[in-house]
């Protein structure tokens, strides 16, 4: 029984391992981001409101509700609860009593504050981050921003806040509080292609054809969606421009029978995804204009599901039924040095990581007639082909899809009959439920 | 669209299988198709039975397979209540109507299969096969059967042989029929592989019937994958009915 396992993730992400068959609850793995670094520790106060206008208790709510959720779900931040933090909402540097802030039982390192005022139509916001424990020259962030006044610029300004504060403060990685994800939902009686934030906000339809629609994956400029749609004739490739809000053409997707599941290399040049035009259903790649195809594998057995290294754009991974049950292989983008990653049960629907070194898939390693086991998250460190557990005990969970900073995963979950999209950290933690309405499946995170 | 359209349409199913001459129970129509279910808010219920083989001698048996859709309550005239899909086997000892009432919201829908039994072998009745009220899409439902597959597979079963010659004779001798071959899976797995496996299960059955002598031309697959099950439960008798490579005709 090789239940022990270990996982070199990146330097970032170190990894604690138990082992015991049969104990569920011991077979669990455990990674933390930064370990051997503790977490910085950080208080979000709340905005200072400033004048009178109508609106600003609603958008004050909504902007220190969305920055401390960003701040909290980042995976590198220790965030002091907001019961002990000191009663005053500094509006501004002068207004700040820095050891108020340091002391116990807040013991902040890093505090965010602000002010927060409506005018003439316009949210205006300011924003701080001071370093606690250096009352001589405290100041390491400050912004202003000033927008249309609403409810959704609020959230969106608390965003760009946050992503401020975890690019200065989580080593020089970008945050993701201003990236959307993309997915399917059944909410309207067919399934369409979905937008919304990446924390569950702001969620909306982006198709409205009323067929079956799956498989979206946005354009890593987050120009364009390609996704796969059933017509009279089989399966297409479609190409939606978010620019134009339309369809617009993608020659090579159009071919009769099977084509679907596309899948983008990061300098944008190219589009791999499972078609039958040539019998079977076998791995092809086009370029993003849909011209120049050509066909990448030719084996018995189906094949779907690529996904590009996006650090060299010449090498994907994706899945075969070549030996069965699907597995997961990769291969260079001329069809040579096909390598099994998986070595036992189902696996399917491979993520490629950003930082090129990792796959995250879903993985019933003990699948079969009567088996009990599970259709779980996995993460795997590509040179080794050592893996991670992410999920357990809840669910039949697939497609998950990494977040451009590689410390989250997006998935899709099902619970008896409804499925659902959630998020985690990328070692398992900090799980959470974006969607709650309508059945809504394959996941998306936006490339920025 | 209008391909899709029809698919979802209920299918009206009379008699999958030949009656004989003095069959008193014959099979009411099913509520007209004009009331299509995108209007309505409870869809009348979808039923479908058959029988394999239809022609036995006293003491062999016979499985009667059934599936409906939308239905809340399913039974089966001397059988009693019945899962809402399943298979039984059955061994009647004089000919036999198998009638089943499928009872949803949004109404009552019936169909029946038919079983004769021969005395002896000698006095065994020509089957007559009743064109009559028949239209060519219920005739060809009740004579052309879906293929069967095992989990993760797309091979085509010893078993599904019989069905698949009998589909091939009906068609060599409807040369004008095409047809779809639609590939589908259970609900296990994930959509984009199924969609694949899907793709290959239609191939399959494809090539078995030209392998049969129906000519390639006359035949396209679309693979759907989990996508339109017909069966909803989490059984392995529901996961066997959408495991299949099902026929429609290609208007």
């Amino acid at each position: 029984m090789k239940a022990y396992s270990r996982i070199s993730l990146l330097t970032a992400l170190a990894l604690v391992s138990f082992l015991v068959p049969k104990l569920n609850a011991q077979d669990w793995v455990r990674t933390g981001t930064n370990l051997g670094n503790d977490r910085i520790r950080i208080a979000a106060a709340d905005v200072k409101p400033v004048g009178d206008d109508p609106q600003t208790p609603a958008l004050k709510t909504a902007f220190d509700f969305t920055l401390y959720g960003d701040l909290a779900g980042a995976g590198i931040f220790d965030l002091v609860s907001k019961s002990l933090a000191p009663q005053a909402a500094p509006g501004s540097p002068q207004e700040i009593i820095l050891p108020q802030w340091s002391a116990a039982p807040c013991n902040a390192a890093m505090v965010a504050f602000g002010a927060l005022s409506v005018a003439k139509g316009r949210l205006v916001v300011y924003g701080w981050l001071d370093d606690a424990r250096n009352t001589e020259n405290p100041q390491v962030l400050g912004k202003q921003y000033n927008e249309e006044a609403s409810l959704d610029a609020a959230r969106t300004i608390a965003h760009r806040f946050a992503d401020e504060i975890i690019l200065r403060l989580g080593g020089g990685i970008n945050g993701i509080a201003e990236t959307k994800i993309y997915f399917v939902s059944s909410r309207s009686g067919t399934k369409e292609i979905w937008a919304m934030d990446y924390d569950g906000q702001n969620q909306h339809a982006v198709t409205h054809l009323g067929t079956i629609s799956m498989s979206p994956r946005i354009s890593p400029d987050n120009t364009r969606i390609a996704f796969a749609s059933l017509g009279g004739d089989g399966w297409a490739i479609r190409m939606y421009s978010l620019e134009i809000g339309r369809l617009v053409s993608f020659p090579a997707g159009v071919a009769g029978g099977l084509n679907q599941s596309p899948a983008w290399s990061a300098d944008e040049k190219k589009i791999a995804f499972a078609s039958s035009r040539s019998g079977g259903s076998e791995i092809w790649a086009a370029d993003a204009n849909g011209t120049n195809l050509r066909q990448l594998t030719n084996f018995a057995g189906p094949d779907s599901s690529p996904t590009w290294n996006p650090r060299t754009n010449t090498q994907l991974a994706w899945v075969s039924g070549r030996t069965g049950l699907p597995q997961i292989y990769t291969m260079d983008e001329d069809g040579a040095s096909v390598q099994r990653l998986t070595d036992s049960g189902y696996a399917i629907s491979p993520s490629w990581s950003p930082s090129g070194l990792f796959l995250t898939f879903s993985w019933n390693r003990k699948y079969g007639p009567g088996a009990p086991g599970g259709q779980d998250i996995y993460v795997m460190d590509i040179s080794s082909k050592r893996w991670l557990q992410l999920t357990h005990d809840a669910g039949s969970n697939d497609f998950p899809s990494w977040a451009p900073d590689t410390r989250h995963i997006v998935f899709e979950r099902t619970i008896g009959k409804r499925t659902d999209l959630w998020s985690m950290l990328a070692d398992g933690t900090e799980q959470h439920q974006l969607t709650q309405t309508g059945n809504n499946f394959m996941p998306n995170w936006s490339w920025k | 669209m209008n391909r899709l359209h029809r698919i979802l349409t209920p299918l009206v199913l009379l008699v999958a299988i030949a009656s004989v001459a003095g069959c008193g129970n014959k099979p009411k129509s099913v509520p007209a198709t004009e009331t299509a279910p995108a209007a309505a808010p409870a869809p009348v219920p979808i039923a479908q039975i058959t029988a394999t083989p239809t022609l036995i001698s006293a003491g062999d048996e016979v499985q009667l397979s059934w599936r409906t859709t939308d239905a809340t309550s399913v039974s089966i005239d001397g059988i009693g209540d019945v899962p809402t899909s399943g298979v039984k086997t059955v061994s009647p000892s004089v000919s036999t109507s198998y009638h089943l009432v499928a009872k949803g919201g949004g109404g009552t829908t019936d169909a029946s299969a038919r079983v004769t039994v021969n005395a002896a072998a000698v006095s065994a009745p020509a089957v007559v096969v009743p064109t009559r009220n028949l239209s060519a899409e219920e005739e060809f439902k009740g004579s052309v059967q879906d293929i069967f597959f095992d989990y993760d597979t797309y091979d085509v079963r010893a078993d599904a042989q019989a069905a698949l010659s009998r589909d091939a004779s009906y068609l060599v001798s409807h040369p004008a029929a095409k047809i779809v071959i639609g590939g589908y899976c259970d609900e296990r797995g994930s959509n984009e592989y199924n969609l694949a496996l899907g793709q290959n299960r239609a191939d399959a059955t494809k090539k078995a019937l030209v392998t049969a002598g129906v000519a390639a031309n006359r035949i396209r697959v679309i693979s759907y994958g989990k996508e339109k099950p017909f069966c909803s439960e989490s059984t392995e008798e529901c996961w066997q009915q959408n495991r299949r490579g099902g026929f429609t005709i290609d208007k």
